[in-house]
């Protein structure tokens, strides 16, 4: 049985990310990041656009080999991922897509909850191009738990979606983090968001990016009302302020 | 409809220019219709047929296997585009003739070389073509089978066939129509069956009727493969498409 011990979080170190730039010159992207994140818990990075958080992510996935320092995902490694796009191969059906992300020699499992929470029920036989933004994403997230992960990336999930959508899906997107227990990175730029689905916030600088603020919240998430995101987020911003002129001075 | 009527336009045209030549060198639609059953009934016309075709399909299938992983290759990697480049350069400039020459020359003039002088003259084109098609491959898609850990089968079934099924049907497309042509012209210089053969032996006779006859019916032939096999295939592979409303 897999336990909540120190052999199931999430560990990341990048002591440096360099890519070259178009015309040759190498580029600093991250320095010096490390993070820590309890198994089963829900943290968000949370940084100015441009500032490297998707690279981040990329490294946290595996994807990207090319730095320097260590990843140690929690649990077994099993991923589930969602992009910022969906990512969804359109010559294939919502269910094929979701399907395919099962882990092997699992391929007959039973979705009809997944399916049922995030209210894909009738669109399982439509082809990714039919879909709405919203039923995209959707389609994407349900992907990511059909692998049943001990590790969940979230890229940016609710961008371009309308508030009330958004709204929904972050909803559905607590409900089944609570059930899987899933160690979830969560990447935004936004704070509202973050502060309302967290357990746990890091804050990045700009490039060369590292953590700058760091902050965990009284549980339970998801259901934090407006007046207490609000002024969790006051405290964050001054906090981050100050943390970033500081780390100008210096 | 419109196509029916254009052929049977074009149809007239030759009967009505067949009647006014009156020449043993431009028979009518009707001569050649005969031709054609009174060959069919005497079994000539399938056998021939079935020869050329029989190398059609195994010079198509050498070329587009070989050609398939040559271009996915040179596609995805670039140390292997640099080497192999000049010699696509060479294969893509060889003159069909030549390379017919070739193969039978240190061949010998059997069916071996027949097949192979075909595939070699098709093989450059798929190669090109998939290439193509490999380097247009979604990387972020590639990403993503990582990410869910898709086998390596899954994966080509899944993610790299169904990008590169517009490249595989252009290149078996133009692919079918470039290689009955070749094939007649093998068959030509040294085969002793096929249409191509026939052709051979009717044109030293100027027996129009016919090379008519058989040209007639194996381009028919072609044209039921393209209606009924490539298509449809095609119409599969794409039913994930919206259609243009």
């Amino acid at each position: 049985m897999q336990t909540a011990g120190d052999a199931a979080l999430l560990e990341l170190c990048i002591d440096s990310k360099v890519y070259q730039s178009a015309d040759g010159t190498p580029v600093e992207v991250v320095r010096g990041l490390k993070l820590r994140l309890e198994a089963g818990s829900f943290g968000a990075l949370i940084g100015p656009s441009g500032c490297g958080k998707t690279t981040i992510l990329k490294i946290a996935a595996g994807l990207d080999p090319d730095f320097r320092g260590r990843i140690r995902a929690p649990g077994e490694g099993r991923l589930g991922i969602v992009f910022q796009e969906p990512r969804l191969m359109p010559w294939r059906t919502v269910e094929q897509n979701i399907r395919l992300a099962l882990p092997a020699g699992d391929t007959s499992a039973d979705l009809t909850e997944l399916i049922g929470v995030l209210g894909l029920g009738s669109h399982l036989a439509r082809y990714p191009g039919e879909l709405s933004l919203g039923l995209a994403r959707r389609t994407a997230i349900a992907r990511a738990f059909a692998a049943r992960p001990d590790f969940l990336l979230l890229d940016e999930p609710f961008v371009s979606l309308d508030e009330a959508v958004a709204a929904r899906l972050r909803d559905e997107l607590v409900a089944l983090t609570r059930r899987t227990k899933a160690t979830t990175l969560f990447v935004t730029h936004d704070l509202d968001v973050a502060i309302q689905l967290s357990d746990r916030l890091f804050f990045l600088s700009d490039r060369p990016t590292r953590i700058i603020v760091e902050k965990s919240l009284p549980p339970p998430r998801g259901v934090r009302s407006r007046d207490v995101v609000a002024s969790i987020g006051d405290e964050m911003r001054q906090l981050v302020s100050r943390a970033t002129a500081l780390s100008a001075d210096g | 409809m419109t196509r029916i009527y254009s052929l049977a336009v074009l149809m007239a045209v030759w009967a009505v220019i067949a009647a006014l030549v009156q020449s043993r060198l431009l028979p009518g639609p009707l001569t050649v219709g005969a031709t054609i059953l009174a060959e069919v009934r005497s079994g000539e016309l399938p056998y021939q047929m079935a020869c050329t075709l029989a190398r059609v399909i195994c010079s198509f299938a050498i070329a587009m296997v070989l050609g398939i992983i040559a271009g996915y290759a040179m596609g995805r990697s670039k140390t292997a585009d640099r080497y192999a480049d000049p010699w696509l350069i060479v294969l893509i400039n060889m003159p069909a003739l030549v390379t017919i020459i070739f193969t039978y020359v240190w061949i010998g003039l059997n069916e071996t070389a027949a097949i192979l002088a075909v595939a070699v003259n098709k093989l450059p084109n798929v190669i090109v073509v998939i290439r193509e098609g490999a380097r247009a491959l979604d990387p972020e898609l590639d990403e993503m089978a990582k990410a869910f850990k898709f086998t390596w089968f899954s994966r080509i079934r899944h993610v790299t066939v169904p990008q590169l099924v517009p490249y595989l049907a252009a290149c078996s497309r133009s692919g079918l129509s470039i290689v009955w042509k070749i094939v007649l012209v093998v068959e030509l210089l040294g085969r002793p069956n096929g249409v191509g053969f026939v052709l051979g032996s009717a044109f030293s006779l100027f027996d129009m009727t016919q090379i008519l006859s058989y040209a007639i019916s194996f381009i028919v032939l072609m044209l039921v493969v393209e209606g009924y096999l490539v298509q449809p295939l095609e119409r599969r592979a794409n039913r994930w498409r919206r259609r243009p409303a």
